[in-house]
């Protein structure tokens, strides 16, 4: 199925690239331009050349030190919250139940805090973990336990992780249920009738099967988390000091708040630089599986009459170790 | 499909986690203050509406929700109409730098908001639509607008290409055969796409407060001024983030199936 070369298609195509050019491209001219200069003020501007370049990736400068800083910091964020929902979520996925209005109910409590303002998440979480109205913190106190996001540095981290974790792990999980859903029947016959074992399956099967969604949900979840900005700048505010400082709030603190242009213009291509290059991973995964989607729906209908579907899977297993 | 031993009690506890934050929140909403602050209950033992009325009330507060609402439905229009060609472009259709477009529409999703938020600060202003609902719409239009075109490339596709060409040798001329044949035809998509666009516009807040500064003021901007100003009303706090929680809790029976599918960009 290949498509046809049609150049007037651009004529479809030009509503899009007007838009999205007047909000993509003009401001990013703008601020290409401010991180080659200096501002005193009073829109007074000085070539600066690569100097806030520079300094960015100087450590032992002022801006450079908060650039490093806050961008060690996502990425720790972003390593642990990885580390957690992937597990989680595959977990999650592999114990939904399997037909049934509990799968609907399921789904439904899954997506809700996916659809809920993300201020409004941080606001939740902020109530929720007071130690003085909020049931967690109300809790932990009184087991024992010293806990206030406000003031200790490892409660503010413990807090934004498990905001985290309760606010994206079900995208992972219903990714991965959406994966394993597209899995026959046939295969787990096969392996019934191999005697293999639940781990067997999962490592032969379920998670082969899974590969491309996980490889989604982990690039999404990485990049969204990299860019994370309003839940924790509502809990703590990025404090307490700058523990939890991310890249977007050391940003938005630095543009709108010093309205320092030329540093926040310098630290935004690169920011953006970064999140290119994952992105870029993101689209060669998500197009790869598109042509893969395509060749399936074409081999389907070809296949689909054979009644003999079940020995065919039988055969794919039986050369993998540990199966039988 | 295969599960695993204990799933039941590991998918209770996962909902039960989900769910306690977000029965805080309602129950902190039908409390007064004074109990909140005195005492720890489990459920509102003086049960009130009066953070709900004074929502519904005072114009300061409800006409956030109108704010946030007309922007939100601007821009998930502007959206839908510009991405529906688009996509059925990039479907069907081989063109100079389709691939590169593609790739471009994708990093504007991917883009952080705060790399934009001082630019378009300026850019609005200086085009005067600076706090306006116009305003948020359009920059909102910079991750919505790739959003859908992904959104519905992936529904054109499932659309068998035979169609399109039995409507042209039945005469169809191409608006008539787009508005009668296809977009019925990927109504559902229509629809997946439209929620996602109103969701992610609807929670989004470092561009929306942004660009406003009285007039078009979004609820979300609302709540995080009002309680540091206010000394901490917690109940009205509650109730308003209540209220921003309703809209998805609405439709999201509908879209149960669809939720993988609209995060992954319609490619799962």
């Amino acid at each position: 199925m290949d498509k046809t070369i049609n150049q007037k298609a651009w004529f479809l195509v030009l509503p899009v690239f007007l838009v999205v050019a007047f909000s993509a491209v003009l401001p990013l001219m703008t601020v290409v331009n401010y991180s080659m200069q200096d501002t005193f003020g009073n829109n007074q501007f000085f070539w600066n050349g690569v100097g806030w370049f520079k300094e960015l990736l100087d450590p032992s400068t002022d801006l450079g030190g908060r650039f490093l800083a806050s961008l060690g910091r996502n990425l720790f964020f972003s390593a642990v919250i990885l580390a957690i929902e992937v597990p989680l979520g595959i977990i999650v996925a592999l114990s939904m139940p399997r037909e049934g209005w509990s799968v609907a109910a399921c789904l439904v409590i899954l997506a809700l805090p996916l659809l809920i303002p993300w201020n409004v998440v941080g606001t939740i979480w902020q109530i929720f973990g007071r130690p003085d109205i909020g049931l967690l913190g109300y809790v932990l106190n009184h087991l024992g336990f010293n806990y206030n996001y406000v003031s200790n540095e490892v409660d503010a981290w413990v807090t934004v992780i498990v905001m985290d974790v309760w606010h994206w792990t079900s995208l992972v999980a219903l990714l991965c249920y959406a994966g394993l859903k597209s899995i026959p029947d046939a295969y787990y016959q096969a392996a019934q009738i191999d005697g293999a074992s639940r781990w067997a399956v999962f490592k032969a099967i379920q998670l082969p099967k899974m590969n491309r969604v996980l490889l989604i949900a982990v690039l999404l979840r990485f990049m969204d988390s990299f860019m994370i900005y309003t839940e924790p700048f509502v809990v703590t505010g990025g404090g307490p000091g700058n523990s939890t400082t991310f890249v977007s709030i050391e940003l938005v603190k630095i543009a709108l708040g010093q309205f320092d242009l030329g540093k926040a213009a310098a630290l935004s291509l690169v920011y953006n630089l970064i999140i290119l290059i994952v992105c870029w991973v993101f689209y060669t995964v998500m197009t790869n599986a598109g042509t893969e989607r395509k060749a399936v729906a074409q081999g389907e209908p070809a296949a689909e009459p054979k009644p003999a579907a079940a020995p065919r899977p039988a055969g794919v297993l039986k050369p993998k170790e540990g199966v039988a | 499909m295969h599960s695993i031993p204990g799933r039941r009690l590991i998918m209770a506890l996962f909902l039960i986690f989900l769910l306690l934050p977000i029965y805080w929140l309602v129950n902190m909403s039908f409390k007064t203050n004074a109990e909140i602050v005195s005492t720890m209950t489990l459920w509102p033992h003086t049960p009130t509406l009066q953070h709900y009325r004074r929502i519904f009330t005072d114009e300061s507060w409800y006409s956030g929700y109108i704010n946030s609402l007309e922007y939100v439905v601007i821009n998930t229009v502007i959206s839908i109409a510009v991405a529906l060609p688009a996509a059925y472009a990039f479907s069907r259709y081989r063109f100079l730098g389709d691939k590169h477009l593609f790739f471009w529409l994708l990093s504007n999703r991917m883009a952080p908001a705060a790399v934009y938020a001082l630019p378009f600060f300026n850019l609005y202003s200086a085009i005067g639509l600076f706090d306006t609902p116009w305003a948020v719409a359009l920059a909102h239009c910079i991750f919505n607008v790739p959003l859908a075109v992904w959104i519905l490339e992936g529904f054109v596709s499932g659309v068998p290409r035979e169609i399109d060409e039995t409507a042209f040798l039945d005469g169809y001329s191409f608006p008539r055969f787009f508005i009668k044949i296809l977009v019925p035809l990927i109504a559902s998509g229509i629809g997946v796409a439209a929620f996602f666009c109103f969701m992610f516009s609807w929670v989004e807040l470092l561009l929306a407060r942004t660009l406003t500064s009285v007039q078009a003021k979004p609820i979300a901007a609302i709540m995080t001024r009002t309680v540091s100003a206010a000394g901490m009303d917690w109940g009205l706090l509650a109730a308003a983030g209540v209220l921003t929680i309703i809209p998805g809790a609405l439709v999201i029976w509908f879209v149960r199936n669809y939720i993988a599918r609209g995060f992954a960009l319609g490619r799962v």
